[in-house]
């Protein structure tokens, strides 16, 4: 009779959501960075099982951590965001929240999740996030060289405890996950160890089960992973894996924490995220993309634009929309602009200010810490910025006596009772506008109709903006006769 | 002589010869290497009979791919010449 071979049929290989090639230097795309029985690598295998087994590739997003795991994308064949240190849950959450469909997977250490990231992780937890979170606790900050964790073990040598963790001073190992099951929100929280076969095969069963809430959309699911570190630990990796059963596993018990799986409804879909093109229409802007024709197109040609200006006064006196207004317009010019309100202590003191930079390149800085142009609403803000503002500049000063200390002879000064023009046009309150007008003539930047369109975008109300209009033509007057008088004219537009 | 039920496949070069799955195996058919692979690792090795085909080895191998583990589909058993199907 003929004689046939036994057959056999592949049953375990590496799973199909990981490379069968890694984008790594040349000698090393067929093996991963990790260490010789890493708890990470196994938990790799078991994830890219259950991805797979959920048939969930090509909708699965992992966000990887700082840590050992920092390279996560160079091995699961999934979509892959690296998040900042400890703060993969906010971004799995932002993935989460605008990509209907995706499966979002936060995949982190016990130093990036318990310690830099704790914030994020108690508020994922708590808002219920649909994300599955898989926390690979080694018991030590393996990546920068074993220091010390907030889940290190009582008595755990590390090179920031060289006399072992001692709970007087530093305190007990945190155990994340019953603490997070103090929390209403999550739907699903178990602890799993890597310490034999038996504790692999639950922790597979467990991540399965987790992916599989997110994709039904239950809500918060998290495995913590026992998982051993035979480098930093100084143990061989059979050593290693004993270490977990024996004696990890004792000051963190494992075990379902949380299920309410049953019970949980399905959180609906997220609306899809607009497109980048979109988003002007939406903010109520008009197209201005980074990059895109459109822009450049609307940039106004000729003289390069450079000019920074500080506001500053008490509050109520209308600094903070001077600005507004100024850099509002200028963005009608076509300009670069920038506004940035400036809440620092002296806040308290009822004063407030804000710089304002126009400009026809890409602006680096916000801040405005040389003015060409100072617009101080009241003697102490004049007090406080006339020293700051560049040789060559204004000084737009809402009171006629210019105290002699403050005069310099390398700026103009401008010093008028813009209060009291205001209350002559109607009301004391436009003495902003009356001195933006004042500011605009002399800077010379941008044009009436810019302003004008600029005017009605912020101020609602048709009758202010009709002082508003009167305000800014008396300054433009105001600024005009001071400037014939002051024959060497404006030095302050950087042609 | 019966067929096994199971097969193991090591990928020499992906393997770091951790022990893990040496460990595992509960039948006890993996042994390391006694030469080095090119990165200088003991590399795991089947014993070349006796495996089941359970796949313990693969779940707490931390490489992606270095262990493979096939299952008996149709096996010749010669003596009597009958054919049967596994699994
Ligand atoms: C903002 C920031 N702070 C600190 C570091 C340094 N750093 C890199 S990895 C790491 C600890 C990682 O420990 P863990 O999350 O336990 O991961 P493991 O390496 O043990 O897998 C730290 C503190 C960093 N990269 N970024
Ligand atoms: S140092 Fe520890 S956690 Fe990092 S790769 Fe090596 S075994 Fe894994
Ligand atoms: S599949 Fe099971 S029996 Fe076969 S080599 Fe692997 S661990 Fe051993």
């Amino acid at each position: 009779m003929p004689e046939i071979g036994n057959t056999y049929e592949v049953a375990f290989e590496r799973p199909k959501s990981m490379y069968a090639q890694f984008d790594r230097k040349e000698d090393l795309q067929h093996t991963t960075h990790y260490c010789a029985g890493c708890g990470h690598g196994q938990v790799h295998k078991l994830l890219a099982a259950a991805i797979d087994e959920l048939g969930i590739q090509d909708r699965t997003v992992l966000t990887s951590p700082v840590g050992c795991s920092v390279f996560a994308y160079y091995y699961f064949d999934v979509g892959n965001v690296q998040a900042a240190h400890g703060r993969a849950p906010a971004v799995a959450t932002a993935i989460e929240r605008s990509r209907p469909g995706a499966t979002v997977i936060s995949y982190q250490g016990d130093g990036d999740l318990s310690a830099i990231g704790s914030a994020e992780i108690l508020h994922a937890a708590n808002r219920g996030e649909n994300i599955t979170v898989i926390f690979v606790n080694n018991a030590i900050y393996s990546m920068t060289g074993g220091q010390m964790a907030p889940t290190t073990l009582v008595g755990q040598r590390s090179t920031t405890s060289p006399g072992g963790r001692n709970p007087a001073t530093e305190g007990y190992p945190l155990r994340m996950s019953e603490l997070l099951a103090t929390l209403e929100a999550p739907v699903y929280i178990e602890r799993v160890g890597l310490g034999d076969n038996r504790q692999i095969a639950q922790a597979r069963r467990a991540i399965k089960r987790a992916v599989e809430n997110t994709t039904k959309r239950l809500g918060f699911s998290m495995v913590e992973v026992l998982a051993p570190c035979p480098t930093i630990w100084k143990m061989s990796p059979v050593e290693a894996q004993r270490w977990v059963k024996d004696v990890m596993e004792k000051s963190y018990p494992l075990g379902v924490m949380r299920d309410r799986v049953k019970d949980a409804e399905p959180k609906p879909e997220p609306m899809v995220a607009p497109g980048l093109a979109e988003i002007p229409g939406l903010l109520g802007i008009e197209a201005a993309v980074p990059g895109e024709a459109s822009r450049s197109g609307h940039r106004r040609r000729g003289k390069a634009v450079h000019l920074g200006v500080r506001v500053a006064g008490f509050g109520g006196q209308g600094v903070l929309l001077l600005g507004e207004v100024l850099a509002e317009a200028g963005l009608e010019a076509g300009l670069e602009v920038s506004w940035l309100p400036s809440y620092g202590p002296e806040m308290r003191s009822g004063t407030s200010n804000c710089h304002v930079r126009l400009a026809s390149e890409p602006i680096d800085t916000p801040l405005v810490t040389m003015p060409e142009i100072l617009v101080a609403m009241n003697e102490p803000s004049l007090r406080k910025f006339d020293a700051s503002v560049k040789a060559g500049g204004w000084v737009i000063y809402n009171g006629e006596e210019f105290p002699a200390e403050l005069m310099r002879e390398d700026v103009h000064v401008l010093a008028r009772e813009f209060t009291r023009e205001a209350q002559a046009l109607g009301d004391p309150r436009v003495a902003n506008m009356v001195m933006l007008g004042a500011l605009l003539e002399l800077a010379g930047v941008v044009k009436a109709e810019a302003i004008h369109k600029a005017l009605t975008k912020l101020v609602k109300s048709p009758k202010w903006v009709e002082l508003d209009e009167r305000a800014l033509a008396r300054g433009r007057v105001m600024a005009r006769e001071e400037r014939e008088q002051v024959s060497r004219g404006c030095g302050v537009m950087v042609g | 002589m019966k067929a096994d039920r199971g097969q193991l496949r090591v990928d020499e070069n992906e393997c770091k010869g951790c022990g893990l799955c040496v460990e595992a195996c509960p039948p006890h058919v993996i042994a390391l290497s006694e030469g080095l692979n090119h990165h200088g690792y003991r590399t795991a090795k089947y014993a070349g009979e006796g495996c089941t085909g359970c796949g313990m080895c693969w779940m707490v191998c931390p490489e992606p791919g270095a262990v493979t583990v096939l299952h008996l589909v149709a096996a010749t058993v010669q003596a009597g010449g009958v054919e049967c199907t596994g699994n």
